[in-house]
């Protein structure tokens, strides 16, 4: 783990240390600010929550929104919940799996986009809906996620 | 004088454009010289329609949708501020028969307020309901939402009333009020758009609780999949701390009541109640055992009221015009109303807020138009991914809880999604499964294991593989899974497996009449 991400790991954790049921609430300050909750980090979250390293690493797998691997530069979740699915979605899903050449859970040669699945993003009376970092798309078409899916892997 | 545009900030709209459309109308207006100002308001629940924007006029709001951001400046041209003949002019809004038709008390501001504006809340009879509870003994509280007939609108539907009282009868130095905002269930959206396009009744809805039972703290648990009503929750409960709507004595009474929005992480099953009690002291969403009732022994040992969004929202508009008002909208021992969301393969999607009573032909064909394909809708989903599939020859059942449960389905959210003649059941089944496989906390042995077996078992109905015999695995496993399961998630996934098998089991690869459960 590098230096910069050790120390405001650290302030995290000292902000939420007193806080009941602080741990999700740090977890998620952590992962906001670098992208996932690296292993080397349950020890010392552990140490300041009263909770051993397997509490940590349990609670952090437990969760689909947690990730303990840094994602690529976005993040492309695609609904796969009933109402999407009666839309299309899984036409949108072999779309982004050929286009990007990877599975659920994977990242992009070009580190541009992890993607992911999601089960529902509440978007369902304009199904199929995708979610690109943290912007929302209704009524996607293969088409559509192509030009989302191209202009994330043109920008930084 | 300049005039008010309403462009939605409720995340449908976003995920159509509304931002790009409200900054096409900004620049616009800037360069014609137009004096407008943009009000972000919720959605009025026409999504097919979104983004949908409104100009105030003296004949009331006029709305125009949907609108591109290639269309502002044609509208700027035929000058639709002061009301055009543009292709995309509906009309004045209120008068839509969409909106015109339907009963809106717990949706009565959303679409029509600017969220996070106190004073526009409250200019639209918000905080009646608190004030007039901070008058009341706390017995007195419960006893109106108790004679309201009120019941949980996350899916259980137990009588609110109920719940509240044994959290008032508990004597502990602390008491929690949860909101349960982990909306999961695909096909639901209205906690999102209560949360996004009114979040004071939400806000209201909990303190009044929280004065009921004597709770001081309460804590809205929010899906991490939202977060636009993140932001605007937030925003509107730092405006109401700064209001003295919150925090210590509030509007001087001396009671107090704080809230906290803590962002859930993912997980289906932390919308059953325990399990959310768990993730909310920072463990692994596993489901616990009843008793004891949180209730009794909820958050961090202590009385915990758990209610629904839509739940909480409703209280304050029963305190303010009584228990009878909203009584006597509804059927049956389902009183009041519900908001229904509209969904999947649906032309009309959106929000639809009902007394109970109204049948899912009106909704599916009066309000939604029929299918989005133009296709026969064949299927519907009513209650989330643990609800029943229903066949066209059900739909004239009645919204109603008791109604639904005759026919072994369940209301559950609220959320209808709708399937054209091209859906394949059988799938529909063996996703049913796999939901519970990806989505079981892993506690109890049927849900853990039988969901993952249920979908090796479908492949097999699925490629053809010994269909009848197959089948009579599905349903003995059904079984365990029913009867065997600790929560909902495994025990109501055979909801989804077998409304499918039973009414379409063409689809399964057998002949109806040999597969009668």
């Amino acid at each position: 783990m590098e230096a910069t991400n050790f120390s405001s790991i650290q302030t995290h954790i000292d902000q939420y240390r007193a806080t009941p049921g602080g741990l999700l609430p740090l977890l998620h300050a952590i992962q906001d600010d670098i992208g996932y909750i690296p292993e080397e980090s349950y020890s010392p979250i552990g140490k300041a929550l009263n909770l051993s390293v397997a509490e940590v690493h349990g609670v952090v797998s437990f969760y689909h929104h947690f990730r303990s691997q840094p994602p690529g530069r976005h993040v492309l979740q695609i609904c796969r919940a009933e109402s999407c699915q009666a839309m299309g979605s899984a036409e949108l899903e072999a779309c982004a799996k050929s286009r990007l050449q990877i599975d659920y859970h994977e990242t992009s040669a070009d580190q541009a986009v992890t993607l992911e699945p999601v089960y529902c993003l509440g978007n369902c009376s304009l199904s199929p809906s995708v979610m690109l970092n943290e912007k929302i798309h209704g009524r996607v078409s293969p088409e559509k996620l192509n030009s989302l899916i191209q202009a994330a892997r043109d920008s930084k | 004088m300049s005039i008010k545009v309403y462009i939605p900030r409720d995340s449908a709209a976003l995920s159509m454009g509304a931002d790009q459309v409200a900054m096409q109308i900004a620049v616009e207006a800037a360069r014609r010289g137009a004096s407008v100002e943009i009000v972000r308001n919720g959605s009025r629940g026409m999504h097919w329609l979104e983004p949908m924007i409104e100009v105030a006029t003296e004949h009331g709001r006029v709305a125009y949708g949907p609108v591109a951001p290639e269309n502002v400046a044609e509208l700027f041209d035929c000058n639709f501020l002061y009301g055009c003949q543009h292709h995309l002019l509906l009309g004045i809004t209120d008068e839509l028969p969409w909106l015109k038709n339907q009963e809106r008390l717990t949706f009565a501001r959303v679409g029509i307020t600017d969220p996070v504006s106190l004073e526009d809340y409250i200019a639209h009879d918000g905080y009646r309901g608190l004030s007039r509870a901070l008058s009341m003994a706390p017995a007195d509280i419960v006893q109106e939402v108790t004679e309201s007939g009120l019941r949980g609108r996350g899916g259980a539907a137990f009588p609110t009333g109920i719940k509240w009282n044994t959290v008032l009868g508990c004597e502990a130095e602390q008491k929690y009020i949860v909101c349960n905002a982990d909306e999961g269930d695909s096909g639901t959206f209205s906690d999102r758009m209560i949360m996004e396009g009114d979040p004071f009744v939400l806000i209201e809805g909990m303190t009044i609780a929280g004065l009921a039972v004597g709770a001081t703290k309460g804590y809205i648990y929010l899906r991490s999949e939202y977060p636009d009503a993140l932001l605007t929750l937030n925003e509107a409960i730092d405006c109401a701390c700064k209001n003295g709507y919150l925090g210590d004595n509030i509007l001087d009474s001396g009671r107090s009541f704080d809230l906290e929005v803590r962002r859930a992480a993912g997980a289906y099953v932390c919308g059953e109640e325990t399990s959310l009690l768990e993730s909310l002291e920072g463990k692994r969403g596993l489901v616990r055992f009843k008793p004891p009732l949180p209730a009794i022994e909820g958050l961090f040992g202590k009385p915990t009221v758990v209610n629904n969004v839509i739940s909480l929202a409703s209280v304050p508009i029963i305190l303010d015009k009584g228990a009878t008002f909203y009584k006597d909208y509804g059927m049956g021992r389902s009183r009041g109303t519900l908001p229904i969301q509209l969904a999947g393969n649906i032309k009309h999607g959106g929000l639809v807020e009902k007394a109970f009573g109204i049948t899912l032909r009106e909704l599916l064909y009066d309000f939604g138009g029929g299918s989005a394909s133009g296709r026969p809708i064949r299927a519907v989903q009513v209650g989330g991914p643990l609800g029943a599939y229903l066949p066209e020859s059900q739909f004239d059942t009645p919204l109603d809880y008791e109604k639904f449960s005759e026919l072994w389905a369940v209301l559950g959210h609220g959320g209808i999604v709708v399937f054209d003649d091209t859906v394949d059941m059988a799938k529909m089944a063996r996703y049913a499964f796999e939901f519970c496989a990806v989505e079981s906390c892993g506690k109890c042995t049927p849900c853990r294991i039988g969901s993952t077996r249920g979908m090796e078992v479908m492949d097999k109905i699925i490629t053809g593989n010994q269909p009848t015999r197959h089948i009579e695995l599905v349903r003995d496993l059904s079984d365990t899974l029913l009867n065997g399961s600790l929560c909902a998630l495994g025990g109501m996934t055979p909801y989804p497996v077998l409304s499918a098998l039973n009414h379409f089991p063409e689809d399964f690869g057998v002949d109806a009449s040999k597969t009668a459960a």
